[in-house]
């Protein structure tokens, strides 16, 4: 029987011909991500199995970025087990505050990440990379300190669901977000439990790819394994100039077994708003009523992009952010950030009374940089929305797209730009 | 050991990593830490209530959200000998199995069983004995592989064991 692009991976790093989904599978990994939280806990547990050297300085990357800048002392001392780690190890890819972005934007960026790669990651968002047509997935911090030392990982061959995207989007504010939204709200956020995810289907050609790292980010928040696209035109552009080693890339056969088809219509799609406390709870743009909001967040692994900065800008341009309303951009990585002074994006966001930040995780997981406080209402363009994912266990997030944040900056409610 | 008695405690559904350690904790992943905020958002003074041993119930998708271990290690800590639940989220239920705490998928179980029922969970045999109703029910076991970690203790243990072997 013929093979999915996650099977087809999994057995290439397994060394065997064929595996099927169910079989348990020592595999060897190319990327092992962990960060300033994960990290520590991974390094610790590391020292423990008494191994010197990690198995490969190349393949082993750390990135501070959920409370780096340091916010606290004890953040500082967790920034500096990592940072001493990367040191002692000589780590090739370790990224100090200064050049180091949110991890899923910076990995793919400096082209860490291949086609055809198997990652796995001390963040559930390590998903990301799916877009790129690499398995990739999420993984607790004794998985990476096995892996760091031995250079492989266990994993279940999961099942595959297919996603077949129709048609073309025809609302002009419709991106990756949405898709990723309405499909969780469809299938609930255990629909994909332990599963693989791939997304097919003509409609994937009109998603670029920063909605499609938008896209398999969040196909977590429907307990996906990881999310899978085959390579195309779109992933060959992104990855030329930044990946250097050789990849290969695979299609799934036209034989390989799925245990469900989901069909989407991207043309009848409108911008979605997953309301308060879970991703799947989401709602049709002209749906949302009157919410009255206080904060609006703009950035994280899952709309810090440069096609998010762009479209929060052109929404923002010549606008003033509601009096009321605290506005917070963040750019992904440094690289993000410097285009965005190139481009006027900075000007754009502080004429029109916002915040633009260096590039952290920060509010995305109620770290720091925009806390809420007991009953405040966010509008944000992140993953979760879980109780107290944000701040305090009574504030409220609402998680949308770039384009449906920025104009609820505006208008001080949840709003479409089209509603301005 | 495969075998744990003890007092229930219930929670309901989608029960996720923030939830059970909100991530403004993280910052210091120490025992004491992660201990003092286990579930507090969910049961309200948790760790003054718990006793060591208790066995912790779940409706489906526990531990769902993020991969941050400091969720299972905080149950762990809080002296949880169990987690059994309709469902696990799979990064979850992977930390759980390599940190070290046993769990188990025991759908048909978790509705017959209130917070305060004292339960007799065997992860080897396969069965829940709710001892406060008189209940039976059988649950899933381990695959061979996931066995061998468990009686390892954790992944470390099952590694190290393997580096050695290879010398
Ligand atoms: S931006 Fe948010 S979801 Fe993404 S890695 Fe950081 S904390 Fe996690």
């Amino acid at each position: 029987m013929g093979m999915t692009i996650s099977e087809k991976i999994l057995a290439a790093h397994a060394g065997v011909e064929e595996v099927q989904a169910g079989d348990l599978i020592n595999a060897k990994v190319d990327v092992v991500l962990s960060n300033d939280i994960t990290g520590p806990v991974a390094i610790q547990e590391f020292r423990k199995l008494g191994v010197e050297k990690v198995f490969d300085k190349e393949k082993v990357v750390i990135i501070p970025d959920h409370f780096a800048p340091a916010k606290d002392i004890k953040s500082a001392e967790q920034c500096k087990v990592i940072r001493d780690f990367a040191r002692e190890q000589d780590l090739t890819h370790y990224y100090e505050v200064g050049q180091m972005g949110i991890e899923h934007c910076l990995l793919p960026e400096k082209g860490i990440v291949a086609p055809g790669d198997l990652v796995i990651g001390a963040d559930s968002h390590t998903t990301t990379y799916g877009a790129l047509g690499a398995f990739a997935t999420g993984v607790g911090s004794t998985d990476v300190a096995a892996a760091m030392a031995t250079g492989e990982v266990w994993l279940r061959v999961p099942e595959t669901i297919k996603v077949v995207l129709k048609g073309k989007p025809q609302n002009p504010w419709v991106v990756g977000k949405d898709v990723i939204l309405s499909l969780i709200g469809r299938i609930g956020v255990d629909g994909a439990l332990y599963q693989a995810m791939e997304f097919a289907g003509e409609g994937l050609k009109y998603l670029s790819m920063d909605s499609r790292f938008t896209i398999a980010n969040m196909a977590i928040e429907a307990g996906a394994k990881n999310a899978i696209m085959a390579f195309d035109e779109l992933t060959r552009d992104y990855v030329v100039g930044r990946v250097h080693k050789p990849y290969v890339y695979y299609h799934s056969d036209p034989d390989a077994y799925y245990v469900q088809e989901i069909e989407m219509d991207l043309g009848s799609l409108k911008p979605q708003v997953a309301f308060p406390h879970l991703p799947s709870n989401t709602r049709d743009i002209d749906q949302v009523g009157d919410v009255a909001i206080d904060q609006v967040v703009i950035g994280s692994c899952t709309n810090g992009r440069m096609e998010d900065m762009r479209t929060a800008a052109k929404v923002l341009k010549g606008r003033k952010v509601h009096p009321y309303i605290r506005l917070i951009v963040i750019p992904g990585t440094q690289e993000i950030y410097q285009k965005c002074i190139k481009e006027g994006i900075v000007d754009t966001v502080i004429e029109a009374g916002g915040v633009f930040s260096t590039p952290t995780c920060g509010p995305c997981l109620g770290g720091y940089m925009g806390i809420l406080a007991k009953g405040e209402r966010a509008v944000t363009t992140t993953n979760r929305n879980f109780v107290g994912r944000m701040g305090h266990p009574e504030s409220e997030v609402y998680l949308a797209s770039p384009a449906i944040a920025a104009a609820s900056a505006i208008k001080g409610k949840i709003c479409s730009p089209e509603n301005l | 050991m495969t075998k744990y008695i003890g007092k229930v405690w219930l929670v309901g559904d989608d029960i996720d990593t923030d939830l059970i350690i909100a991530a403004r904790y993280l910052n210091d992943a120490s025992e004491e830490n992660m201990k003092k905020h286990c579930l507090e958002d969910v049961i309200p003074n948790f760790i003054d209530k718990v006793q060591k041993g208790d066995i912790l119930v779940a409706g489906k998708n526990f531990g769902c959200g993020s991969s941050r271990e400091h969720a299972p290690f905080a149950i762990k800590a809080a002296g949880i000998s169990c987690v059994v639940a309709k469902s696990f989220a799979r990064i979850f239920y992977r930390n759980a199995i390599n940190i070290g705490l046993p769990i188990v998928i025991a759908p048909e179980a978790v509705e017959g069983i209130s917070t305060g029922d004292n339960i007799e969970v065997d992860v080897k045999q396969g069965f829940i004995y709710n001892s406060t109703t008189g209940q039976e029910f059988e649950t899933e076991t381990f695959p061979p592989f996931i066995q061998e970690i468990i009686e390892a203790g954790n992944l470390l243990n099952y590694v190290r064991n393997r580096v050695k072997s290879d010398g």
